[in-house]
């Protein structure tokens, strides 16, 4: 399956991380040899094996429905970038 | 002092031979000489490890002190540090304080260890030399022409520079084990679950694990016995019990059943390393171990499936940046899309935007089958060869990397750069624990050269027995023992 300079720039927009033509264009090289590289997967016949997820075969632990958490919201956001009455700002949204 | 292992310096304090502060002086001190040119911390906290160090010698003068009490160490710049500078090696990090200690970090400092700072690492810990950072590459200190490995670089040289007897790691495809070999230390992979992973910056959450890199494995033990066990706040870190990680370090290795994987030793793999990992396994035939060669036969697939794991894991973890809650946020954003991308194309360093562009198109719509699924099967198969190997041998070994550390900006090709971590990743996507023990050098200098790891491997918690088999090592010999020569020591 190889790889485009369209394909980089969706994923690009998918992951929300700001490409040019040219900086997808920088990537594409590298990307297409890195997919070229996972093909190696396709030659094994896998029918039948389940996917494995965890390691352990483990399922995720449940636990009692309480709140465990104190409010600890000021100190939280004291990393944030723009903070303004508890709430965090961003560009306007809605016009 | 620094010449001491963290075993030799806990009987020194416990003896009152020096006490935890003259210690923590001398380790700040020769940080500050010597880690100009070296580059392993990111940041260093003296005022903090001082009143640490007072506290431990305070609490050792009530009695109150255990094996741990007073010991410096460096922590990875993964691990979250409460009021302290936590970058993952990211400018999108770059002014990041983190607001609570992860788990391990918690237990560490419950036990009275004494931490110096923050260890410079691969941004994200992706990548195996360290010249990922966006602090700069970290030198190894055998060779200050050759990288120290990655990611835990920062870690690994930090360690054999002398400038901490001990130090937190963490491995997804080998990032502790490759430093470790390629700086001449003793790094230790806890079995998946093992170690919590709550507060460690996340990069593949299947695969990420935390552990000790120390000068012995007798070190690595100590710090298993504060580090492994339960923590409710990581899901998947394992409720079991922990053993007493140095109770069978000396148990005899007679009958030990060592299997060697016929893919660890062929194409690829330099033949002066072959050599120093056979003459390490020639050791333990005549501690009483008997030898015999075993096949993982999806070896060769470990690096492909890994490439699809980790980078769609990633894409996953790291949506979390979003110039948004934390981190680095772009000037004047014109929307929140805008917001979006130009944070993240600003914060992110080149290898994080190529494995998130790699997980997010393997991930995406018509793709997933192919990719993801695909390598979640390959994976079991994986896994299962080492199953099949451990109904045979006690443990596996191997050499840790096919070659010593490369020179400094000597991989420009990523894909060369990943296929150098075929013995490490495939452990990783098994779960299993590995362990990388000092066996020899080869390389460029008549008089020393570059160090070689020798890799053992176990089944799932088989920590214990990795730790008495590298133990027993590194009674026979002395690899462990040496120390590079630093040029700025002497001037």
């Amino acid at each position: 399956m190889a790889l485009e300079h369209a394909d980089v720039l969706r994923a690009a927009h998918l992951a929300r991380l700001g490409l040019s033509d040219d900086d997808a264009t920088h990537y594409l090289d590298d990307l297409g040899r890195i997919l070229e590289m996972v093909d190696r997967l396709q030659a094994l016949d896998t029918e039948g094996i389940a996917p494995l997820a965890h390691p352990l075969d483990a399922t995720q632990r449940l636990r009692a429905d309480n709140v465990t958490e104190p409010d600890r919201r000021d100190h939280f956001q004291r990393c944030a970038p723009a903070v303004e009455n508890g709430l965090y700002l961003v560009p306007r949204v809605v016009e | 002092m620094h010449d001491k292992t963290l075993t030799e310096l806990s009987a020194s304090l416990a003896a009152g031979e020096f006490t935890s502060r003259e210690l923590t002086e001398h380790q700040l001190g020769r940080i500050e000489r010597l880690d100009g040119a070296l580059n392993s911390f990111i940041t260093v906290t003296p005022d903090a490890a001082r009143e640490a160090a007072d506290h431990a010698d305070a609490a050792r003068a009530q009695g109150d002190a255990g094996p741990l009490t007073g010991l410096p160490v460096a922590i990875k710049d993964l691990f979250c540090t409460d009021g302290v500078l936590t970058t993952a090696g990211s400018r999108m990090l770059a002014d990041f304080v983190a607001p609570y200690d992860a788990g391990v970090v918690e237990r560490l400092k419950a036990a009275g260890t004494v931490s110096l700072g923050k260890a410079n690492l691969d941004e994200f810990a992706m990548g195996s030399s360290n010249e990922n950072s966006a602090f700069g590459a970290v030198k190894n200190p055998w060779d200050s022409t050759a990288v120290p490995g990655g990611s835990s670089g920062g870690s690994a040289a930090a360690v054999a520079a002398g400038l901490a007897p001990a130090a937190l790691g963490t491995d997804t495809g080998g990032s502790i084990r490759q430093p470790a070999a390629f700086c001449g230390i003793t790094g230790l992979k806890p079995t998946y679950g093992r170690v919590s992973r709550w507060g460690i910056i996340a990069y593949a959450s299947s695969l990420d694990q935390a552990g000790p890199m120390a000068r012995t494995a007798e070190d690595c033990a100590l710090l298993m016995n504060t580090i492994a066990g339960h923590d409710a706040r990581d899901s998947t870190c394992v409720a079991r019990g922990v053993p007493d990680y140095t109770a069978e370090l000396a148990a005899p290795l007679t009958g030990l059943k060592i299997g060697l994987p016929k893919e660890y030793f062929g194409d690829g793999l330099d033949p002066a390393v072959e050599a120093a990992v056979r003459e390490a396994i020639s050791v333990y035939e005549s501690l009483g171990a008997t030898v015999r060669e075993v096949s993982l036969p999806h070896t060769h697939y470990a690096v492909p499936a890994y490439y699809v794991i980790a980078p769609a894991e990633a894409s996953s973890n790291l949506s979390r940046y979003d110039g948004v809650r934390f981190g680095h946020r772009c000037e004047n954003p014109s929307d929140l899309v805008d917001l979006y991308k130009r944070s993240r194309a600003e914060g992110f360093g080149e290898e994080v935007q190529r494995r998130i562009l790699i997980g997010t198109h393997t991930l995406s719509e018509g793709f997933f089958d192919a990719y993801y699924k695909k390598a979640q099967q390959v994976r079991r198969l994986i896994r299962q060869d080492f199953l099949d190997a451990f109904q045979d041998v006690d443990v596996l070994m191997g050499p840790t990397t096919p070659t010593p550390a490369f020179d400094l900006g000597a991989q420009k090709d990523p894909v060369s750069m990943y296929l150098q971590d075929i013995y490490t990743i495939a452990v990783n996507l098994a779960g299993i624990p590995g362990i990388s023990v000092p066996a020899g050098f080869v390389g460029k200098r008549p008089a020393e050269g570059r160090p070689v790891g020798l890799q053992i491997l176990g089944t799932h918690f088989a920590e214990q027995r990795l730790l008495n088999v590298a133990h027993r090592f590194q009674q026979a010999t002395d690899w462990h023992l040496r120390r590079p020569e630093l040029a700025e020591e002497n001037a």
